[in-house]
C-alpha cells in the first residue's frame, strides 16, 4: 500500500501539493506514482520564474520504463527547481515527499489549492486505478 | 486469464511486481529493476523463462521440415548438442518470429517466443511435410546469467556444464542445458521439469543469486544489442533491415526456405534500410516509436531505453541504410543529439560504446 500523508493535497495526475508557511507550493509525485513508475533516471524541470497553470504540463519525469509529464497542480511562477534531481533523479523513489520534490510555485490564488483531492479521496483514486 | 509458470508462488513470494506478458502472469521486477540488471551483469541472477515455447521436432522428416521453415540452415548443426539462432520467414521475407534451434540425439528442439505460440505452432503446422511436433508444455526453463552463473549452477546441480561452448547443450536425464542466454553475459538456459524448476530456483536464490524480472530483462538484451520479436522486427520487415542478416544461409543455392525468394529480390534491389543503434548524447530517454533525423533520411525508435551500465540512453533503430555519424531524435518535440553506433553497446559488462 502506497504513502498517502494527510497534510498534502493531491492532484489525480499523481502530483502532491505542499502549501508552506510563507504560502509557497512545493509539487512532487506521489509515492504511488514513483512506484508505478520505477526506477526514475532523469527528471526534467521548470524554468525558474517560468509561469505555469494548473493542469498543464511543467515538466517530464522519465524511468527505465516510461516518460510520463508532470501538471503543476496550482497556477502561478516557478520560484525554485530542485536541481539536485538532476544527479540523483532516485531521490524521487527513495523520498517522494521530501528530498524528492521537484519544483516550488508562488500561487497566483492560494485558493486553486481547494480544487485538488485531499489524501482520503486521491487514496481512492488509487485503489480505483489498481483495479 | 492470463496462464502462470510452475515458478508463480516463487515470484510473488520473492516480492515479484507480477503484470500479464504475452498471456502469462511474470514478474516486471522484484523491487529496483536496475539493481537487478546490475547483478547480472556483475554477479549472477536467475530469470524465469518458462513462457517460453518449447516444440521438439522429430522424425524422419525433422531435417527437411527444418530447412524448409527456418531461413538459417539446421545442417550447419554438425553434431548432436550443437544450437543456431534464425529465424521463420513468411513468403514475403517477413520475420514470423525469431528461435533458437538444438540439435539433439534424435531430432531437434526449438525455442520460440511466448507471445507468438499460437501463430508459430499454427505456421508450423501448415508448413509441415510429415515431421513430428511435440510441444513440450511440461517444461519449465531457467535462465542463470552472468559472470558468476556457470559455477554457481555447476556446484547446485552437478551438471558439468564449465567445458559446453556458446551455443552448446548437454542433456542429463530429462534436463537440457544450453550455453546461451538473452544479456550480453556468460550464463545457461535450463529446460527441466516443473518440479525440478521449482528446486533449483530456491537452490538458486539460497545461494544468493537474484531474481531478475522482465524488465532488467529488456534493458539487458537492448545493452547486449539483441533485438526482441514484435518490436525490433515483425513480418513487415525482414532480417537484412533487422541486423539479422547473418542468420540468413542463403547457401547452399538450392535449399529453398520459405522467404528466399523474397530475400533474394531485396538483395538484387539493394537493402533500403537497417537496424543500427543509437546512443543519446544529451539527457532523456529515447522510446519506442521516436522518429530519427539523419543525413539520408528519417527513421524510427525500434527499442529505446536508459542504459543502466552507461548511465544514459541507448536505442536500436531502423534508418536508412547509409545513415551514419550524427543525428537527431524528436523526444517530444525537441531534437536531440544522437549517434548512430553498431550495437552490441555492453558484452561481459564492458562498455564497447567509444
Amino acid at each position: 500500500m502506497s504513502e498517502v500523508p494527510n497534510e498534502l493535497k493531491y492532484a489525480a495526475s499523481h502530483e502532491w501539493a505542499r502549501l508552506e508557511e510563507d504560502g509557497i507550493v512545493t509539487v512532487g509525485i506521489t509515492d504511488h506514482a514513483q512506484n508505478a513508475l520505477g526506477d526514475v533516471v532523469y527528471v526534467e524541470l521548470p524554468e525558474v520564474d517560468a509561469q505555469v497553470q494548473a493542469q498543464s504540463e511543467a515538466g517530464v519525469v522519465e524511468s527505465v520504463k516510461a516518460a510520463s509529464d508532470i501538471y503543476a497542480p496550482v497556477s502561478g511562477t516557478v520560484v525554485a527547481v530542485n536541481e539536485a534531481l538532476e544527479d540523483a533523479p532516485e531521490t524521487v523513489n527513495q523520498d517522494p515527499y521530501g528530498d524528492g520534490w521537484f519544483f516550488k510555485i508562488e500561487p497566483d490564488n492560494v485558493s486553486d489549492l481547494d480544487d485538488l483531492l485531499d489524501a482520503d479521496a486521491y487514496a481512492e483514486a488509487c485503489e480505483d486505478d489498481d483495479h | 486469464m492470463t496462464k502462470r509458470t510452475p515458478l508463480y508462488d516463487a515470484h510473488v513470494q520473492a516480492g515479484g511486481k507480477m503484470v500479464e506478458f504475452g498471456g502469462w502472469d511474470m514478474p516486471l521486477n522484484y523491487g529496483s529493476q536496475i539493481k537487478e540488471h546490475e547483478t547480472v551483469r556483475s554477479a549472477a541472477g536467475v530469470f524465469d523463462v518458462s513462457h517460453m515455447t518449447i516444440i521438439d521436432v522429430s522424425g524422419s522428416a525433422a531435417r527437411d521440415f527444418l530447412r524448409h521453415v527456418v531461413a538459417n540452415d539446421v545442417d550447419r548443426l554438425k553434431v548432436s548438442g550443437k544450437a543456431l539462432y534464425g529465424a521463420l520467414l513468411n513468403e514475403h521475407g517477413g520475420v514470423v518470429d525469431d528461435l533458437i534451434v538444438y540439435r539433439r540425439e534424435e531430432g531437434y528442439r526449438c525455442v520460440v517466443n511466448a507471445s507468438t505460440r499460437d501463430k508459430v505452432l499454427a505456421w508450423f503446422a501448415r508448413n509441415n511435410t510429415g515431421a513430428v511436433l511435440t510441444e513440450r508444455q511440461e517444461l519449465a526453463m531457467l535462465a542463470i546469467q552472468g559472470p558468476n552463473a556457470v559455477a554457481l549452477y555447476e556446484g547446485l546441480s552437478g551438471n558439468a556444464v564449465g567445458d559446453l561452448k556458446p551455443f552448446s547443450a548437454l542433456e542429463a536425464g530429462s534436463v537440457m542445458i544450453g550455453r546461451t542466454g538473452y544479456t550480453g553475459e556468460d550464463g545457461v538456459e535450463v529446460m527441466l521439469p516443473a518440479q525440478d524448476a521449482v528446486e533449483l530456483w530456491r537452490a538458486l536464490l539460497d545461494a544468493g543469486v537474484a531474481p531478475i524480472g522482465l524488465a532488467a530483462r529488456d534493458t539487458l538484451r537492448l545493452e547486449a544489442g539483441l533485438n526482441l520479436y514484435g518490436q525490433d522486427m515483425t513480418e513487415a520487415t525482414h532480417p537484412f533491415e533487422s541486423n539479422i542478416g547473418w542468420t540468413v544461409a542463403l547457401k547452399p543455392a538450392d535449399r529453398q526456405f520459405i522467404g528466399r525468394r523474397a530475400l533474394e529480390a531485396v538483395q538484387a534491389e539493394g537493402v533500403q534500410r537497417k537496424l543500427t543503434g543509437l546512443v543519446l548524447e544529451a539527457k532523456g530517454v529515447m522510446r519506442h516509436g521516436y522518429e530519427v533525423r539523419t543525413a539520408h533520411g528519417t527513421g524510427e525508435i525500434t527499442s529505446g531505453i536508459f542504459s543502466p551500465t552507461l548511465g544514459y540512453s541507448i536505442a536500436l533503430a531502423r534508418v536508412p541504410a547509409e545513415a551514419d555519424g550524427s543525428v537527431e531524435v524528436d523526444i517530444r518535440g525537441k531534437a536531440v543529439p544522437a549517434r548512430l553506433v553498431k550495437p552490441p553497446f555492453v558484452r561481459n559488462g564492458q562498455s564497447l560504446v567509444n
